[in-house]
């Protein structure tokens, strides 16, 4: 199970090395997104998958399943949300001034 | 020791914060606000860091949660010399914003997203935990990315998108480190994560992981990867740009140091070798990047880079005389930038150039502020009695003593070349005929040049009282160098 999801993780790392690498804003956004996942991924799998039961002393015995992996990703995932949507408004805003939204034109010159 | 008192330089800013959105519309109200926590939690800063002096270092459990299992924050004197020096220079820059930052800015939320990003910095420099130095990282980056676009001007989107993107990358790369730590580890406690590897021995795995983080501390010092650095820095208005230059950096820094000397400090023939070779390497292309450029603003964003180069070569060199004499240097750095920033802005404000070759003659129009531009470069050329000598002589120092003179010899070639790269600028633009007739002379406002001058004033006392503060140095670079100090504060109390 571990491997399958590392293989999973390595493919969704791949897609969005691709999409980052794009010209194109929105593609790289997406990007960013997708790396996020695949890095949500990655904790929960180095934390271990599921390997005990439910970790409630009352409701279970021992071994527990780790679940500080979960609290980590849920950390992550509501800050990456933060931040995504921050760099959405931000393409946006920067799509109506700069008037485009390709990084190549959004490069700057030395002149200004 | 316990003590709930170094939680309050998180939680205050963050809460006067939520307060000052809802006083939106008061300006005044705000400027007085945000004014009064900034001195207050200056007050607080010297007080936790006198009391770390007599009682050692104090932590807080949150949620009475025992170390390793809950998060904590460690207070020593390192993390308070840090906090209390980035406080100073927030509560100045705040007053150069009064009379600088503009009416829009007062109006879209600046201060409750200065006090945020403050609240930031304050957390990642007392946080014990890894994960939460990742959070307090990320709440310092939301503001900072709330104030580089705040204005919404063409130059400062196109770069702010860039500087976004970049800080997401490495966040990534934080969050990657942080996953293969755990789940090597099994921990993120500072302390208890460096005990671990004391005990499992700094294998190859490790190695490869703490390399991990030194890229991505690097990214957000600016060690080697500042690429972004300069574009980024040189676009949002002057009180900003100045906290951003003297503050930013300066997290990454402390990370720096806080994961290589507390955590993976057994490999240094890899690990502190690779960050020597690092901050050479900065310190040389720094210093073309600041003799190339002509737009101030430029000049003093290749002066920070020059600066993290030479804060790292302390780093590396990792004896204890170094350690004194990066931490020194940071301190006297966050003051000496901050003041250069902010000079920077004013030559801007006054003269509506960037480029110091279309200024002239500003010292006959502008005597102190000509005279404040000649402080700080003497500052940060590291001429005595100013606060950079003291610095340069303890890392030259240890330098010699390591016997490490490739490193000595770029990080006094640097010195060099930042004191050239800002007698350009004085002998331009600050000498020479003044091409400002005294009629369309541009008045400088009281609330620009007294900030200036507290600062020039805080580099002066900083050169001249290194011996008031030699205690609280000696002692950060005592718990740097000894790890088990800090280990012991932390997880002593339960075993």
């Amino acid at each position: 199970m571990e491997t399958l999801i590392i293989l999973l993780i390595g493919i969704l790392v791949a897609v969005a090395t691709y999409l980052i690498l794009s010209r194109n804003i929105i593609r790289v956004i997406l990007g960013t997104a997708v790396l996020s996942h695949a890095v949500h991924l990655l904790i929960l799998t180095l934390g271990g998958l599921k390997t005990g039961n439910v970790p409630l002393l009352t409701e279970a015995d021992a071994p527990y399943t780790d679940a500080l992996p979960q609290a980590l990703i849920l950390t992550a995932i509501v800050i990456s949300f933060a931040v995504t949507a921050f760099v959405l408004v931000l393409a946006y805003r920067a799509y109506q001034d700069n008037g485009t939204d390709d990084l190549d034109a959004l490069r700057g010159t030395n002149d200004e | 020791m316990m003590n709930n008192i170094i939680v309050l330089p998180l939680i205050i800013p963050i809460m006067v914060g939520v307060i000052l959105v809802f006083l939106r519309p008061y300006i005044k109200t705000q400027r007085v606000i945000s004014l009064v926590t900034m001195l207050g939690m200056v007050g607080i800063s010297l007080y936790i860091l006198n009391k770390i002096q007599t009682e050692g270092i104090l932590r807080l459990d949150f949620g009475g949660w025992e170390p390793p299992f809950g998060i904590l924050f460690v207070a020593d004197s390192f993390a308070m010399l840090f906090v209390l020096t980035a406080n100073i220079v927030t509560a100045i820059c705040l007053m150069y914003a009064f009379s600088s930052i503009g009416e829009n800015h007062e109006k879209m939320f600046f201060y409750p997203f200065v006090l945020f990003l403050i609240a930031g910095v304050n957390g990642s420099f007392l946080t014990g935990d890894l994960f939460n130095l990742f959070v307090c990282f990320e709440v310092m980056l939301l503001a900072s990315y709330v104030l580089v676009t705040l204005g919404g001007k063409k130059a400062q989107l196109r770069e702010s998108i860039k500087y976004v993107v970049i800080n997401i990358l490495s966040s990534w790369f934080f969050l990657v480190a942080l996953a293969y730590l755990y789940g090597t580890l099994g921990t993120l406690n500072m302390a208890h994560l460096s005990e671990r590897v004391a005990e499992a021995g700094q294998g190859p795995l490790l190695t490869t992981i703490s390399i991990l983080f030194l890229i991505v501390f690097s990214l957000k010092a600016g060690l080697l990867l500042f690429f972004w650095l300069p574009g980024s820095y040189s676009v949002p208005p002057t009180a900003i740009a100045a906290l951003f230059g003297a503050l930013l950096t300066k997290v990454g820094i402390y990370a720096l140091f806080r994961t290589f000397t507390l955590i993976f400090y057994h490999e240094p023939s890899i690990t502190h070798t690779l960050i020597g070779i690092m901050a050479g390497v900065t310190l040389v292309v720094g210093s073309i990047g600041a003799i190339a450029y002509k737009d101030v603003r430029l000049i003093s964003s290749y002066n920070v880079v020059i600066a993290v180069g030479f804060i790292l070569v302390g780093l590396a060199l990792a004896t204890q005389t170094s350690f004194e004499g990066s931490i020194y240097y940071v301190m006297h750095d966050m003051i000496a930038k901050a003041m250069l920033f902010l000079i920077a802005g004013t030559m801007i404000a006054l003269t509506g150039k960037t480029k110091i070759d279309e200024m002239s003659g500003l010292i006959r129009n502008y005597p102190l502020f000509g005279w404040m531009v000649f402080i700080v470069t003497c500052s940060l050329a590291g001429i005595p009695p100013l606060s950079g000598f003291v610095g340069k002589l303890l890392v030259g120092e240890a330098a010699i003593e390591a016997g490490s003179y490739i490193l000595l010899a770029l990080a006094f070639i640097s010195s060099i070349v930042v004191l050239y790269s800002l007698l350009r600028i004085f002998l331009n633009s600050i000498f020479g005929e003044t091409i400002i007739s005294p009629e369309d002379e541009v008045p400088l406002k009281k609330g620009m040049i007294i900030p200036i001058v507290l600062l020039a004033i805080g580099t002066v006392f900083l050169g001249l009282g290194a011996e008031f503060i030699s205690g609280y140095v000696s002692d950060a670079a005592h718990t740097l160098s000894n790890p088990s100090v800090y280990i012991e504060a932390v997880l002593g109390g339960n075993k």
